[in-house]
């Protein structure tokens, strides 16, 4: 699955899509690929501070936890709560199914953050192939 | 160290290259290199409960026991009476340490007369073939062979098994009872051992074929084939795990291990104290003249949001640590949190209420009966 030109991405598999002071975050279908499949998302709750590279949650598949890190420091302004019910969500489509936004409190974090090129680069050496 | 480099240091079944063309997810088990999914470990796990999968589990070790003496040396190696064994019946057993805690689980088959063949762990092969030879491998009338790489062990695990296996042999599988084990052509192959056993918690075979490579996927192959029309899926060890754990069947280095004795993994049943010497047989009776193990193994469900895994600390509620998590998973089948956890005797009561620690929470969780899982015998 190709990863989306828009989006920024982490060294721990997550992506952002951001829109002026706004994040939206999820993880990378190599993420969701390697954990298997998601039986549960533990999320910070609305209102909720989070720093960039720091956990702000976790998702688990039947046989692995994979914490979260954010991608960049904010307020949590939404949660995903269908995730609750449906974290399968991820494993159907990791590129649209967000997790939380935010809202930005350092918008030049993003620089730290690879494009989809150097992310795909990374995964290809990180895996071998 | 590289993937690659770590991959070229680890075992293969001689499926490993089939396992890579099914794009299997592979992981070093034991020092194995296995699958341990295909297509999902959810998928695989239902199809096991509901149709049919098939396991290569080859990396598992086999020793034979021949000679006029060899249901002695079993019977002081292993806590199970194997003098009660027919020829044809096979049995859950264990070998033990002095102290009563565990060498490995063991299942017994009794082969003819004076022929018995252990299948062992894959973790714990070397260690106990030394163990056997150094136990009894000074017995006068015993011939011990370690026939771990002779055999590709595959098995055929659901209510679908014998529906698909009997496609491939004209053996009679209605005739083989569970834990039974006859010789039959299999797949064009003469006297492959065919064994009503297995780890899922469901009816399902064992086979014992030539672990030549060629051999080897033909007849994995064959019984996909077999299997479609039944949605049969090719399974690893994520399922495998998942499969037994629903079962409550143990697991070594996780249930039982060195450090746990038979009473606490509540596999006394197994134990026969009555059936003469056998090693570990006095710390088992000094156990129970004392009244018995002080932490039991439970089964255990989350009542709250989370997942109870391997290794988590088990809390009374008042928060104080009482026990540890030996197996924890999400149950596919049964939708449900679940856990294997040591605890004191006294948390051992059903419906105990107690939490488990999940990443700095008291995460609650009730004391329930074990198996989680059992099949609707048909």
């Amino acid at each position: 699955m190709a990863y989306p030109t828009d989006y920024l991405y982490t060294k721990e598999h997550e992506w952002i899509q951001i829109d002026g002071t706004n994040g939206t975050v999820g993880i990378t279908d190599y993420a969701q690929s390697s954990l298997g499949d998601i039986v549960f998302v533990d999320l910070p709750k609305v209102g909720a501070t989070i720093e960039a590279h720091k956990t702000f949650g976790s998702v688990e598949s039947v046989k692995a936890v994979s914490d979260l890190y954010a991608p960049m420091s904010g307020t949590v302004t939404a949660v995903n709560e269908d995730l609750n019910s449906a974290p399968e969500k991820i494993n159907t489509d990791a590129n649209t199914t967000w997790m939380i936004k935010l809202t930005l409190s350092a918008p030049d974090e993003a620089a730290s953050l690879l494009s989809a090129a150097d992310y795909e680069t990374f995964v290809s050496e990180e895996t071998g192939h | 160290m590289t993937e690659a480099a770590a991959a070229s240091t680890l075992r293969r079944t001689a499926l490993n290259a089939t396992h890579r063309a099914l794009k299997a997810k592979m992981v070093d088990f034991g020092g194995w290199d296995m699958p341990v999914e295909y297509s999902g470990l959810i998928a695989e796990h239902m199809a096991v409960r509901t149709g049919v999968g098939l396991f290569d589990v080859s990396h598992m070790g086999d020793i034979q026991f021949r000679g006029p003496a060899s249901l002695a040396a079993v019977n002081r190696l292993c806590m199970n009476d194997a003098s009660r064994l027919a020829v044809g019946q096979a049995h859950y057993s264990a070998m033990l340490y002095p102290n009563g805690t565990f060498v490995d689980d063991v299942v017994v088959h009794k082969l003819s007369e004076n022929d018995y063949l252990l299948v062992i762990n894959a973790g714990t092969r070397e260690k106990d073939i030394r163990w056997v030879r150094d136990t009894v491998g000074s017995m006068p009338g015993t011939h011990i062979n370690d026939y771990s790489d002779y055999y590709t062990q595959l098995a055929i695990q659901g209510p679908r098994a014998a529906q698909v296996l009997q496609k491939l042999t004209d053996t009679d599988l209605s005739t083989i009872k569970n834990y039974w084990f006859t010789w039959g052509k299999v797949c064009g192959l003469y006297n492959v051992l065919i064994a009503r056993t297995g780890y899922t918690g469901e009816d399902g075979f064992e086979i014992y074929i030539p672990s030549d490579e060629p051999t080897s996927a033909r007849v994995w192959n064959e019984v996909l084939a077999a299997g479609a029309e039944f949605g049969i899926l090719p399974c690893g060890l994520g399922a495998r795990n998942t499969l037994r754990l629903e079962s409550a069947m143990a697991l070594y280095g996780h249930e039982i291990s060195d450090s746990v004795n038979v009473f606490e993994a509540n596999l006394g049943r197994y134990a026969k104290l009555d059936k003469g010497d056998f090693v570990g047989r006095d710390a088992l009776l000094a156990v129970q003249a004392a009244g018995g193990p002080q932490r039991k193994l439970v089964g255990l469900e989350m009542v709250e949001r989370g997942i109870g895994r391997d290794g988590y600390r088990v809390l009374a509620l008042d928060g104080h640590a009482i026990g540890v998590i030996t197996s924890g998973s999400p149950a596919p089948f049964l939708k449900k949190n679940i856990a294997l956890a040591f605890v004191p005797v006294e948390f051992s009561a059903l419906d105990t209420k107690v939490a488990v620690e999940i990443r700095g929470q008291a995460v609650k969780a009730k004391v329930v009966s074990t198996p989680f899982y059992k099949r609707t015998k048909t």
